[in-house]
């Protein structure tokens, strides 16, 4: 097994990538189809932007819009953020820590597939019928009733693609605990691994819920059950407390690895330790804690009762304080250091403020009264989309410059990356600031046409026209990802220079196994502590060299997730559905129902027993093996990376 | 290291479910899975307390009428017992009785399919006297928690049986103790979700 | 990770005090066991007994909180320190334990109608 010389076919590769448990390469997969879907749910934000413009548009339908509005939210949380996310914790995370995979390489591959296949399941909704249409909150009180299967496509699909992250957090929780190499204590984890560990954890406590409300949600559609309609004895309120306590933690889910990104980045370029280490770390875990316990205040309007009202609008503000310390130890990481403005630390140092306004209107949102006012207007479109913007597509698009030369062997253009930041960066601040104003003067969100003259038109206009600079902006990454496809490969450690955790201290391009010996970390920053001293070797390891043990490559989760995504059609057009029975909604017999339910789950379950019964004991690079692998690297590289 | 090397009981160690760094793994990954449906239940369980006696306009059915103790203090019993009778299947392990841990959990699937089929007969019981799933909030609540916790245990069951099937023959290693150890500590939770099942449930149910 | 266990055959002496140990700690847990049963009846015992439900109800949560307790600490070995992690997954298991408790409070309360 030689990761350089062996030559493939297309179709190798393809074979390849559908089986692969290697954690680099599984960061491809999620890197590709999250930037897939991001395209897909950019493209409906355009949509959106383009019927907004003007006043009494009729550029696309009401039932349209809604069904956009409902896919450009559901899909940028839960299929582009989280999987891009997910992309860098998979090519990060092992190398930071010295691990040469993670702990579960086959539930790896198994999270993303399942992750995969939900996404495709919900977008063909719009295929077989329309799409969902009640909003990604998707309340009870309106979905319940919504006629056609699109409700039923968002919860199938967030159903599976759900199971996939809640598998792919237990992984990195246990890899990040486990398979530290020695020496790596948990205070020496860089924090990109820390805000990892936290952000996995609260999807272990957030996905499950939501996996349960989306389950009530499914059988109250399609198989008669009561638990939100109010005629049987039901409650929507239930919804949305689920949905809610799910859906506040998402947001630090999303937001803490990109807090972490830009916690690597910025001490890169400024040249200078990260500022308050150790309270990053308590911050990390707070904003972690303090994140489950204000989900409420999404429904302060609800009618919860003041004492209610009052408990979550204080655990709300105090989530600003953990914040808080966060921005001020990156301003005093950057203060006084020897600043370099490349590519990712333009994203950083456009970030602090944006995400600082982001947060701002967040407490002024924490403070109860006010936000019976600002309640479902743009104030907080404006809101949550400099949070996300600001804060987590900076931290991503800032990624994806500074871990390119790890991931590919390849830099992204730094001067097309510079105007694409500008474009990218005013685009959004010209389409997010003046839809606080819009939110003020009474706009609602959500709605997809207004009428003319009531102050609203010119910022409507403005924000459209940033809307398109984004476009522009992310069609420029674009092309910068497709340059760098066709540039010279890197063949070096440590690209930028000044790199301080274990990652940089690797030559790339990568071996499989990423360490041919566990290396021994002696410090925080390891790399910078091996440079310091003179280590040409970038580290020191903690054992000789010999043989490896690695996984072996599967099907399995691949077939599996093609079983579920079976099984989701099977429910999806059952006969027993409250819409079904209307007449509003497709439905087929209930023998290829069941037929397709059981023939489903059968082939996963099949495909769990295979795994059981057959010992997957992953097999040995042997000594030998290993040091002509990096002989054959070394040539390689010295080669200018030709064959 | 050869995971499936045969051992003897003295060269066996002291922790043989952890003993290797898959079997860490594996340790430390039911654990978090264990966490993560400890949130789960919870929230199957608050639904159940929002809806419980909830319905529509002249409901037939509530929890004081239509719980019966004798029926859950077996099931009860039953499960305790095949928490104990693990327990012994996980001391055999370590002293490296592969016959030990084999029977011990043959008897823990055993139990296990007594309670499961007393909580068929029950739903079956409930559905004939007409409280089906969809006859009221209450219903649809009460068969979704306590059948989640009845597809655990079924879980539970596939689980422990394939792994008695699969080492039937060939001893304890280094590569099925995890799995064993992992599959007791799964059985286990059933179990203490059980213990809040039948005191909210059934109990305070029937007091009203 | 291919060469981080090494075994050592253990010595007679400490087989032998191994094994008396483990079956030292079996016998506690059969003794946990009748705890348990006897928690239990007590449980169903108090509700047919018919004592005030202000009485009852927090007595058999009380007597539920034990028993949790013991299966978590007897019987799934969260009282072995010397497992790896153990720290760390007590935080977790008690983690989750707290924020179900959150859950409980805001359904009794926060949900109306």
């Amino acid at each position: 097994m030689s990761s350089v010389a062996k030559k493939k076919g297309f179709g190798g590769h393809i074979w390849d990538y559908l089986t692969t448990v290697d954690h680099k390469k599984i960061a491809i997969l999620y890197l590709a189809a999250g930037t897939l879907f991001f395209a897909i749910a950019g493209f409906e934000a355009l949509l959106i932007r383009v019927q907004l413009m003007i006043p009494n548009n009729d550029f696309i339908s009401a039932g349209l819009f809604n069904e956009l509005l409902t896919m450009h939210g559901t899909t940028m949380l839960f299929l582009a953020a989280t999987p891009l996310l997910f992309a860098f914790m998979n090519a990060i995370v092992p190398l930071q820590i010295g691990a040469r995979d993670v702990a579960f390489p086959f539930l790896n591959a198994l999270g993303f597939w399942l992750f995969f296949f939900g996404a495709v399941f919900l977008h063909l909704s719009f295929f077989l019928g329309g799409g969902p249409d009640a909003g990604w909150t998707s309340y009870a009180s309106l979905s319940l009733y919504s006629p056609g299967h699109g409700i039923d496509f968002y919860v199938l699909g967030l159903q599976i693609s759900g199971a996939g992250t809640l598998i792919s957090g237990i992984n990195f929780i246990v890899t990040i605990i486990t398979m530290r190499a020695p020496g790596m204590t948990f205070m020496r984890m860089p924090l990109f691994t820390w805000t990892s560990l936290v952000s996995s954890t609260l999807i272990l406590f957030a996905f499950p819920p939501l996996t349960v409300g989306l389950f009530l949600m499914l059988v109250d559609r399609m198989f008669g059950a009561n638990f939100f309609d109010h005629t049987m004895g039901g409650n929507t309120i239930i919804w949305e407390h689920l949905f809610w306590i799910f859906g506040h933690p998402e947001v630090y889910i999303l937001v803490l690895p990109a807090f972490g990104l830009f916690s690597e980045i910025i001490p890169v370029f400024a040249r200078k330790r990260l500022f308050g280490y150790s309270s990053m770390v308590f911050a990390t875990i707070l904003i972690g804690f303090l994140g489950f316990m204000v989900w409420a205040h999404h429904m302060f309007t609800t009618g919860l009762g003041a004492t209610a009202n009052a408990i979550f609008a204080v655990a709300t503000m105090a989530i600003a304080v953990p914040t808080g310390m966060k921005v001020f130890n990156w301003i005093l990481t950057i203060w006084g250091g020897s600043v370099k403005v490349t590519v990712p630390m333009l994203y950083a140092l456009g970030f602090i403020p944006s995400f600082v306004a982001g947060g701002v209107t967040g407490v002024m949102q924490a403070a109860a009264p006010l936000d019976y006012q600002l309640h479902d207007s743009y104030f907080i479109v404006a809101h949550f989309h400099y949070v996300i913007v600001g804060g987590i597509v900076t931290a991503l698009f800032g990624s994806a410059h500074f871990y390119w030369p790890i991931m590919f062997n390849r830099a992204l253009n730094e001067k097309l990356g510079v105007l694409t930041f500008w474009i990218f960066f005013i685009g959004f601040h010209l389409t997010f600031f003046v839809q606080h104003f819009l939110g003020l003067m009474g706009m609602p969100r959500r709605v997809f046409t207004y009428m003319a003259d009531q102050g609203w038109d010119t910022f409507n206009f403005i924000s459209s026209i940033g809307a398109l600079m984004m476009g522009v902006g992310v069609i420029l990454l674009v092309i910068n990802v497709l340059i760098s496809i066709k540039s010279a490969p890197l063949n070096r450690r440590d690209y930028w220079g000044d790199g301080r955790s274990l990652e940089w201290a690797l030559e790339t391009p990568l071996p499989f196994y990423n360490f041919k010996q566990t290396p021994l970390v002696r410090g925080y920053d390891p790399y910078w502590i091996e440079k310091e001293e003179g280590n040409k070797e970038g580290m020191v390891y903690a054992e000789p060299i010999g043989d490896i043990h690695m996984p072996n490559n599967s099907i399995l989760p691949f077939v599996m997730s093609i079983g579920t995504f079976v099984a989701a059609f099977g429910a999806l057009y059952s006969p027993w559905g409250d819409q079904a029975k209307a007449g509003t909604a497709e439905s087929v017999s209930p023998g290829l129902s069941l037929a397709l339910l059981i023939g489903g789950l059968g082939l996963t379950i099949v495909c769990m027993i295979i795994r059981s019964f057959k010992d997957d004991l992953g097999y040995h690079v042997h000594k030998e093996e290993v040091v002509q692998i990096e002989k054959e690297l070394a040539e390689y590289r010295a080669k200018g990376g030709k064959r | 290291m050869d995971v499936n090397q045969k051992f003897t009981p003295q060269s066996w160690p002291k922790h043989a479910e952890t003993a290797t760094m898959e079997g860490k793994n594996k340790f430390v990954g039911i654990w978090m899975f264990l966490a993560s449906d400890t949130v789960l239940f919870a929230s199957v369980f608050a639904t159940y307390l929002a809806l419980k006696d909830q319905g529509p306009a002249g409901m037939e059915f509530t929890a004081q009428g239509l719980f019966e103790l004798p029926l859950a203090f077996m099931m009860t019993m039953l499960l305790l017992t095949s928490s104990l009778t693990s327990v012994y299947a996980m001391y055999h392990m370590k002293n490296h009785n592969a016959k030990g841990v084999i029977t011990w959990m043959a008897i823990t699937v055993l139990l296990g399919l007594g309670f499961l089929a007393l909580e068929i007969y029950e739903f079956y019981h409930y559905v004939h006297i007409g409280f089906g799933y969809t006859q009221s909030a209450f219903s649809s609540a009460f068969f979704t928690l306590v059948g989640t916790h009845g597809l655990h245990v079924v879980i539970g069951l596939v689980w422990i049986t394939g792994l008695l099937i699969r080492n039937a023959k060939r001893g304890l290693t280094l590569y099925n103790a995890p799995k064993f150890f992992a599959a007791s500590i799964y059985w286990h939770f059933i179990d203490v979700v059980w213990v809040f099942i039948f005191t909210v449930v059934y109990l305070m149910g029937v007091l009203g | 990770m291919a060469h981080d266990t090494h075994f050592e055959t253990r010595s007679q002496a400490q087989y032998e005090y191994d094994r008396a140990q483990n079956a030292k700690h079996m016998r506690k847990q059969v003794t946990q066991f009748a705890i348990m049963i006897m928690l239990t009846f007590v449980a169903f015992a108090a509700v047919v007994a018919d004592f005030s439900p202000y009485f009852i109800k927090p007595l058999i949560l009380l007597l539920a909180g034990v028993q949790v307790v013991q299966q978590l600490y007897s019987f799934m070995h969260m009282d072995e320190k010397d497992a790896p992690h153990m720290g760390v997954i007590q935080f977790f298991i008690w983690g989750g334990g707290f924020i179900a408790f959150t859950f409980f409070v805001a359904f009794l309360t926060i949900i109306w109608w």
